[in-house]
């Protein structure tokens, strides 16, 4: 690495304001307004439509494997949200998930 | 009664936030490894986890510091891969919009994937609690996590290699998203929204870090709505 220790703290520092900026811009600026029915018909489903885009490819591609795609892990991801879908439980999910990747590992 | 409602919001939160102290305390280790690895002293290491406090972008910049990428290129891969945070702040909104301009700013510094999936699964299932409590609650589930988000950057950075890389936890986080977003498939709607997320995730995976989920989050939330608007809301 070669930066000088200010252009380090310049980084750091810029980062951190743009990301605060990024979770504030809408929380922030907007406030108490109510926002258009069309747009939180989108917003209800920001969690469903974010969560799973993020960790499907570390479930696909996990960096463990060095970027192989791993059946193991794509089992215990389907298992995961099978299970917690089922019993309407995360933390059955939970541990449904972590048994199969563990079954896997240990049946190879 | 508002302090009372407040305070039992917050004790729910520390509970539901407390599973992810398991993925938390490795990822933070990790970070503080890294950091070493590629150069960083203690201090900066830590100056990372405090002010920018979004794991996967201090990954993203430590990695292209390593490559001795522009310093330009190194905030804006890194702010790329945080964006999707500007959609939590946006489904966010609704439910916290109402609070003081300071606790907003609060709020605001803990969005993370975390606090946004356990508290926005919860506003979810309970639309009618009150503002008060619901800040309560997202409070309550930073509460456990962000402490040891900076002790064990500062952990790992000052011990360094030591740590052994022993135990799987590479998935403690895949795992315990998808089972947080395993009971929000309540509707054809939601599931839809999940599947085009995957898909479009998948195949955009070749993308600078960060670009593809941003993507695939957009395409999810207009199919979701989009089935809703045709089908009514479940």
């Amino acid at each position: 690495m070669s930066y000088s220790t200010s252009q380090i703290w310049t980084i750091i520092g810029l980062l951190g304001i743009g990301t605060y900026l990024i979770r504030f811009s809408f929380l922030g600026l907007i406030g108490s307004r109510r926002m258009p029915l069309f747009v939180l018909r989108h917003l209800r489903y920001t969690p469903v439509a974010v969560l799973p885009g993020l960790v499907a490819p570390l479930a696909v591609w996990p960096a463990a494997t060095g970027g192989a795609p791993d059946p193991a892990r794509m089992a215990a991801a389907l298992v995961t949200l099978a299970v917690a879908r089922w019993r309407n439980n995360m933390l059955w999910g939970v541990v449904a998930g972590a048994a199969t990747l563990a079954l896997i590992q240990v049946a190879r | 009664m508002a302090s009372t409602t407040s305070k039992s919001g917050f004790r729910q939160g520390v509970l539901a936030g407390l599973p992810f102290t398991v993925f938390a305390i490795p990822f933070a280790l990790l970070f503080g490894v890294v950091a070493a690895e590629a150069g960083l002293d203690a201090a900066q290491a830590m100056g990372f986890s405090i002010v920018v406090i979004a794991g996967a972008s201090q990954f993203t910049a430590v990695q292209l510091m390593t490559d001795n990428a522009p310093v330009w290129a190194v905030l804006a891969a890194s702010l790329a891969v945080n964006l999707r945070m500007a959609m939590y702040s946006a489904s966010l909104q609704p439910h916290l919009g109402t609070l003081p301009l300071w606790q907003r700013a609060a709020v605001a510094y803990c969005n993370f994937d975390q606090s946004f999936a356990v508290s926005s699964a919860r506003y979810e299932t309970a639309p009618e609690m009150p503002v008060a409590a619901k800040f309560g609650y997202f409070m309550g589930v930073v509460t456990p996590l962000l402490p040891l988000w900076l002790i064990f950057t500062w952990v790992g950075a000052v011990a360094g290699r030591a740590i052994p890389d022993w135990m799987q936890l590479d998935f403690a986080m895949p795992i315990l998203f998808l089972a947080l977003v395993g009971p929000m498939l309540k509707s054809l709607a939601h599931v839809a929204a999940a599947i085009t997320s995957v898909i479009v995730a998948l195949a955009l995976a070749g993308l600078p870090s960060g670009t593809g989920v941003l993507i695939a989050g957009l395409a999810a939330m207009i199919v979701g709505a989009e089935v809703e608007r045709r089908r009514g809301r479940a």
